[in-house]
């Protein structure tokens, strides 16, 4: 359904534009019908950018991104709100997703202005009071105020209603949870598993482990913009190969034992790469060599259906 | 049910802030006159009806000139052309400087640059004695070319102020969520960025109306004025020429002097006021 070839984005950086920042550096995956995807990765890593760029927020360097086999970078105008209307995001903050001096309904009044101008009020009421109980929500409470008199659980479901009010095949989930508190946090994932088995792909963007275990069928781990683990959710999991990945497991908290005092050493951090591992500086294996500084490990299928990109793995 | 509590709010706010009242009061009370005053006039405007200089009497309301025209007709006709001035260059200052300030903005990048360097160089430029040259080529003027030139003139700084704020308003999440919903740059601009910062660009135009008010008195009184009509800053150029000041005509020339000095003041107190209005932290407990 949506294919990612290589995307890149950079930045130009530095007093005078001289030096380029890789916030995503050649990215490749593709998602299939009915598929949830996990993006993971730390604050930085390019996971909303990725969004971004699907959702032609933000523009692309180079690589391409094809939607059921067209590229969407020449998109514009009547086939871009076409685009629109099958692939949606929803973003970590509902709050300031809210225009803040209009009514939060307003959200669905642009709805039906941009995307359904001939249908009569009252075919579109029925279909937003549908949509609405979809998300598990009460019209009648939420209708008709101001976005702070909602909750931010309430206001999530809201845009994810909005969403639905389309022929929704793709949505980028951008840390919808991450503002939730707990006991709406698992209303807003079942109502993400609902869509799924109705054949709705999610790229559900977090970096929140046990969320993206829970819910996805594949899960890819991006570190400072580059895929270093990808492949389905359980294999990574239950054996992480790339180092970063273990690591990250390692950093779950158990609700069952506490942790010991333990001091990770990242001295070597600020080093700048721009060529060779992304994760060189960091990385804890013994076997590391000049190899690892010299060349940008490929990905590499170490068993099937699961990809790395570290040196140690290479043939 | 909050929309209406929220406009009460302000209201509510508005009503009670002293400078917002005294402000629009003043220059509603000016308004009331250039727009009734003309009714009351016994003499036709710029006609030489007396022999030469009264003081105010019973017949002349505000004397008469040197030349023994009303100088009541010319301070009401003078006091409306005032105004046109203001809404007409102060209008178009703000429109422009919305225009700027919304694209560049929003579109950023080369665009932003483009509108940047001219907003800077317009910026720059010593705008007085660009109108004064400009104003000096043309034989004929009118009220309307003069403000058209204020407002070309004018807008730079409110377009660097609107620029800002657009800047870290297109950058919100809702301002995404417009574009998913597939709006157009245009609709996004005025029903998404605009709304929000609308008590800015209230107290923007104010302050363009008085300053555009304040650039035309200063053009009239140096003779730069309208050819034809009459306005205040020319009654004052007239008054200088006629040597009211050496000769004591005080009626001739203090009226102008203070309605403008009135109406600009008072829009400024208005302003101060509509800023306590408007933002929470300003209001006296």
């Amino acid at each position: 359904m949506l294919k990612l070839s290589e995307i890149t984005k950079t930045y130009k950086v530095g007093t005078f534009g001289g030096k380029s920042l890789y916030a995503v550096r050649k990215v490749s995956f593709d998602i299939k019908d009915g598929e949830v995807i996990s993006l993971i990765g730390e604050s930085g890593s390019g996971k909303s950018t990725i969004g971004r760029m699907i959702l032609k927020l933000t523009s692309i360097t180079s690589g391409s991104i094809e939607f059921n086999g067209q590229d969407i970078s020449t998109i514009k105008k009547a086939d871009l709100k076409d685009y629109y209307s099958h692939v949606q995001g929803v973003f970590q903050d509902p709050f300031s997703s809210c225009n803040p001096i209009f009514k939060a309904d307003r959200i669905f009044e642009i709805m039906h202005e941009e995307f359904f101008p001939s249908m009569p009020r009252e075919e579109w009421d029925e279909k937003l009071v549908e949509a609405l109980h979809c998300v598990g929500l009460n019209p009648e409470h939420v209708q008709n105020k101001f976005p702070h008199q909602l909750s931010g659980g309430q206001l999530q479901r809201f845009l994810i209603a909005r969403a639905l009010l389309l022929d929704l095949k793709f949505l980028v989930a951008d840390e919808i949870i991450s503002m939730l508190d707990a006991s709406t946090r698992i209303d807003v994932l079942n109502l993400l598993a609902d869509l799924k088995s109705h054949g709705l792909s999610i790229l559900f963007i977090t970096h929140d482990l046990s969320l993206g275990y829970y819910i996805s069928e594949r899960a890819v781990i991006l570190y400072k913009g580059t895929v270093v683990e990808m492949g389905e959710t359980d294999k990574i999991y239950h054996t992480p190969l790339h180092p970063y990945t273990q690591m990250l497991m390692a950093s779950v908290p158990h609700l069952d034992h506490k942790w010991e005092q333990k001091t990770t050493d990242l001295g070597g951090k600020v080093e700048d790469i721009t060529e060779g591992c992304v994760y060189f500086s960091r990385c804890p294996l013994e076997g590391k060599g000049e190899q690892c500084r010299a060349d940008i490990p490929p990905l590499v299928e170490v068993e099937p259906g699961h990809q790395v990109a570290c040196c140690c793995f290479q043939k | 049910m909050s929309e209406p509590k929220k406009k009460n709010e302000f209201l509510y706010f508005a009503m009670r802030n002293g400078k917002l009242k005294v402000g629009a009061v003043i220059v509603f009370i000016f308004v009331l006159i250039a727009i009734f005053g003309p009714k009351f006039a016994r003499y036709p405007l710029n006609e030489f009806v007396a022999g030469g200089p009264n003081p105010p009497s019973a017949d002349f309301y505000m004397g008469t000139t040197a030349y023994g025209q009303d100088v009541y007709a010319q301070f009401v006709y003078g006091l409306g052309t005032t105004f046109i001035v203001g809404i007409i260059g102060g209008g178009l200052a703000t429109l422009l400087g919305m225009l700027v300030g919304f694209v560049g903005g929003y579109k950023g990048g080369w665009v932003d640059e483009v509108l940047n360097i001219i907003t800077n160089i317009i910026l720059v430029i010593p705008t007085f004695a660009l109108l004064l040259i400009m104003v000096a080529y043309l034989k004929l003027r009118g009220v309307l070319i003069e403000s058209i030139f204020i407002g070309l003139t004018s807008w730079p700084w409110a377009a660097r102020a609107i620029r800002a704020q657009t800047f870290s308003l297109a950058n919100r999440e809702f301002v995404d969520l417009a574009k998913l919903s597939g709006m157009k740059t245009m609709k996004i601009l005025f029903r998404e960025i605009a709304p929000n910062m609308m008590s800015y660009l209230f107290m923007t135009f104010i302050l363009q109306f008085g300053g555009a008010i304040l650039t035309a008195a200063t053009l009239d009184f140096i003779g730069l004025g309208p050819t034809q009509g009459v306005s205040l800053g020319l009654m004052m150029n007239w008054a200088t020429n006629g040597s009211a000041l050496l000769l004591g005509y005080w009626w001739w020339f203090v009226p102008p002097g203070i309605a403008i000095t009135a109406v600009v003041g008072a829009l400024y107190i208005m302003n101060v006021g509509l800023d306590e209005v408007f933002n929470p932290k300003l209001r006296e407990m």
